[in-house]
């Protein structure tokens, strides 16, 4: 039902004017706090968007969350505290960086998996060819292929 | 007339891919030279007859025609005419229409040029690229077609989306298809390789200049298309992540290692079957990033469920060309020989290194893309992939691969020396070095990886040069003698130096703009002056002005170091009045490789208005590189033995195919 009241929410918002990424009426006062506020913008989605962080967004939702975000902020919030929050609730989709949890391990682990056993899996089938002896001779020349290689080369030495 | 003479010639098109798709196979089977030779001359006539429907439907934009649906829905009286031409290509139907002409046109040039290929290849590697061709006529004409008519026509048009209404978007779109469709005769070919049974050296050097080819133009589509988000979104981004760049990118990488497998194939005669994989694989990715970008799939999973029409109809595009051809592959790749043995270091076990990283990257760019959808039909769960995900997991595995790019070409084939390799790559490293340690001077501590990533780029780039110093011969020789040894040279070495510089180039320009990037954001007023990265920028007024099909509200900024002043810059808000939105239009002032950047939020009733300026060092470096690669590109596309189209001396060809 939340999620179903923000999506609501934020269809109202997408209505109105076009606002603008980072407004100066929003920036902190303290460029510590700011700072944090700026490096946790980016990795929060703007959930109407296509893939663009709340930072780089002007949807009105996107400053809506921002605003929040230093809200957290000034009301001493840590920075993990923050997320937590917005991901109680928003859901898991408003983090661009996926949590490494059962449902992610997959994407986390594809690169890592997959470089490590693709290059064993390579070295060691390399190394085997390598030793199992001589170059496999290439395929002798079809006819066809010879008079064109004797066309060819009568044209090299022409030219 | 001219909205039914484009259909039509649509129509015949798809009935000369039909003949095309059949009748050259049979010939093949029959050992038929004329049967064979039917593919020629429909793969020409195609192209005629597709060109006309394309030209058909730009005459219907110029003329603003909007009986016709596409142009009423995205074209305007009152729109300039090169507006009026690229919107063509600025919406679906358009775009797809471009998708079927370019691939008409890479039929048409194997058509023409394909001359001394063996005349069966030639007759399969047409069909396939017929099967591909009906497949997409078949889509528009049964759910996209450009020349419906209205029964009613509107007086005036609803105009096309503003943020299109760019240069850069007249160019990015062509460019991009050029290299995804231009994929497709890889694909093409190792199709007809799979059917034949017969694949060798010779098949890697006819594939060779095609893919470069396509390489060359999506290396240059896809910078176009970040320099436009850059200074046309209004923020300064120029790479999001966002999954209709990821569909672009994944035919990238598959691309460039396709690339790099084919030259082991063509110099040694290994990884034939690998190669083989890799053009299906390149050319689906190309298949699916359309699905990704034309089934609405992407903006959400609801949408594409509410109209799946066309979602499910490239869908079965793609499993019918993806499913049938990676079958293909699984019942004929084992009766494929494999020759030419390597040691594991060796010029060739570094290409592998490289198609090993660049395969894993794109397997990451893939799954962030298709992982979030996967994960809410199936499990009900919603969750996001974005730029935080992929700085964690692509940039190191790019790292890897940049500092891995000097020693390849420099190791011989067969069996390499490593460490012969990086003594000689000393200077290189002692170069890169340096460059850490300026970089880590000059900004003081701060990050820690930055000046790092930069030593890697300058890394790149001297090790590039030191492969052509060694080749060379410079500094070891007197310079007459390096002159005759340069100009010796094949192009093709002088392609790969410069490609790889460019990507240490284009890393250099990413590691600057995202670490020392500097902005400023206020609301001015007129007067007030702006301090950043040493500039003074100074509000000067407020204009409006009238534009052919929008109102504009124009900032004039003064921009002045130490006292002089530099230049004017004119950022500005436009307002379309048919849409009803408006579009940022940055000001841009290019000091050597940096930019400065003006981009205007909303006025204040008290005639303040926010702005937003950044500095961005080296910014520019970011496009310099992919450009360096389309360069380097070339040059290798421009050596001799690449040159497979090149006219030859008439009697030769005569004796050549006295089968004809």
């Amino acid at each position: 039902m939340r999620r179903m009241m923000a999506a609501f929410v934020a269809l109202m918002l997408l209505a109105s004017p076009a606002a603008y990424a980072v407004q100066p009426d929003e920036i902190m006062s303290d460029p510590v706090k700011e700072g944090r506020a700026r490096e946790l913008s980016r990795e929060l989605r703007c959930m109407v968007c296509q893939n663009q962080s709340i930072d780089d967004s002007d949807a009105p939702l996107a400053r809506d969350l921002r605003l929040l975000v230093r809200e957290r902020i000034a009301a001493g919030d840590s920075n993990s505290q923050v997320l937590d929050f917005l991901v109680a609730r928003y859901g898991e989709f408003v983090l661009l960086k996926p949590r490494f949890e059962r449902q992610t391990l997959l994407l986390w682990l594809l690169a890592p998996v997959l470089l490590i056993g693709g290059g064993l899996a390579l070295w060691l089938q390399i190394r085997r060819r390598a030793r199992s002896g001589a170059d496999v001779p290439a395929p002798p020349l079809t006819p066809d292929e010879k008079a064109r290689l004797a066309a060819l080369m009568s044209d090299d030495a022409k030219s | 007339m001219i909205a039914e003479s484009g259909h039509y010639a649509l129509v015949l098109a798809l009935g000369l891919a039909l003949i095309q798709s059949i009748v050259p196979l049979i010939g093949a089977r029959l050992r038929d030279a004329a049967l064979m030779n039917v593919a020629r001359s429909t793969a020409l006539a195609q192209l005629l007859f597709v060109g006309a429907s394309f030209v058909a439907l730009v005459m219907l934009h110029v003329n603003s025609d909007f009986s016709v649906a596409n142009v009423y829905e995205n074209s305007h009286s009152m729109k300039p005419l090169i507006y009026k031409i690229t919107g063509v290509w600025g919406n679906h139907e358009g775009s797809m229409l471009l998708w079927v002409s370019i691939l008409a046109l890479f039929g048409g040039l194997v058509a023409a040029f394909g001359n001394n290929l063996p005349l069966s290849l030639r007759a399969h590697v047409l069909a396939v690229q017929a099967w591909i061709a009906s497949a997409f006529y078949l889509f528009i004409l049964v759910t996209s077609n450009p020349f419906l008519r209205i029964a009613n026509p509107p007086i005036e048009g609803r105009d096309l989306n503003p943020v299109l209404q760019d240069v850069g978007l007249a160019v990015h779109p062509p460019m991009l298809y050029l290299g995804y469709v231009g994929f497709s005769i890889s694909f093409s070919f190792a199709i007809a390789a799979l059917m034949e049974g017969r694949i060798d050296a010779a098949w890697a050097r006819w594939v060779r200049p095609w893919t470069l080819v396509a390489w060359i133009f999506l290396t240059l589509g896809i910078a176009m298309g970040s320099y436009w988000a850059y200074y046309e979104l209004g923020w300064g981004g120029w790479w999001f992540w966002d999954p209709v760049e990821n569909a672009s990118l994944m035919p990238w990488l598959a691309g460039t290692a396709l690339l790099h497998s084919a030259l082991v194939m063509e110099k040694r005669n290994a990884l034939k079957v690998w190669t083989i994989l890799l053009s299906i694989l390149t050319f689906s990715l190309s298949l699916l990033g359309t699905f990704l970008v034309r089934s609405g799939v992407i903006t959400s999973v609801h949408a594409f469920a509410t109209d799946p029409t066309r979602g499910v109809f490239i869908l079965l595009i793609l499993c019918l060309f993806i499913g049938g051809s990676l079958s293909l592959f699984a019942g004929r790749a084992t009766s494929l020989k494999q020759g030419g043995l390597f040691a594991p270091i060796s010029r060739e076990g570094a290409l592998v290194l490289n198609n090993l990283l660049l395969t894993v990257a794109c397997a990451v760019v893939l799954f962030g893309t298709l992982y979030p959808l996967a994960m809410e039909m199936l499990a009900d769960f919603k969750m996001s992939v974005g730029a935080p995900f992929y700085n964690l997991t692509f940039a190191p595995l790019f790292a890897l691969l940049l500092l891995a790019v000097p020693f390849g070409p420099m190791l011989a084939w067969k069996r390499g020396d490593l460490l012969g390799v990086t003594q000689r790559l000393l200077a290189a490293g002692v170069a890169s070095l340096v460059a850490v340690a300026i970089a880590w001077g000059w900004a003081s501590g701060g990050a820690t990886l930055a000046p790092l990533a930069i030593g890697l780029g300058v890394f790149v780039i001297a090790g590039a040069v030191t492969d052509l110093v060694e080749r060379t011969g410079l500094v070891r020789l007197p310079f007459a003698t390096v002159l005759h040894r340069a100009r010796g040279l094949p192009r093709s070495a002088w392609g790969t130096t410069f490609a790889h510089a460019g990507l240490g180039v284009a890393l250099i320009g990413i590691v600057c703009e995202t670490t020392w990037n500097s902005e400023y954001i206020a609301t001015m007023k007129q007067n007030e002056v702006a301090h950043i990265a040493g500039y003074d920028v100074k509000l000067d007024g407020l204009f409006q002005r009238q534009g052919p099909n929008y109102r504009e509200m124009i900032a004039e900024f003064n921009v002045s170091r130490d006292g002089e002043t530099l230049s004017v810059m004119t950022p500005s808000k436009r307002s379309f009045t048919t849409r009803g939105s408006s579009t940022t239009e940055a000001a841009l002032l290019t000091r050597g490789a940096s930019q400065l950047y003006i981009s205007l939020g909303d006025a204040t009733a008290e005639g303040s208005i926010a702005v937003r300026i950044y500095h961005k060092p080296l910014v520019l470096l970011i496009w310099w590189g992919p450009v360096l690669m389309a360069f380097g590109g070339v040059l290798s596309l421009s050596d001799r033995r690449l040159r497979v189209g090149a006219p030859k001396p008439a009697r030769a060809k005569q004796r050549l195919q006295p089968a004809e």
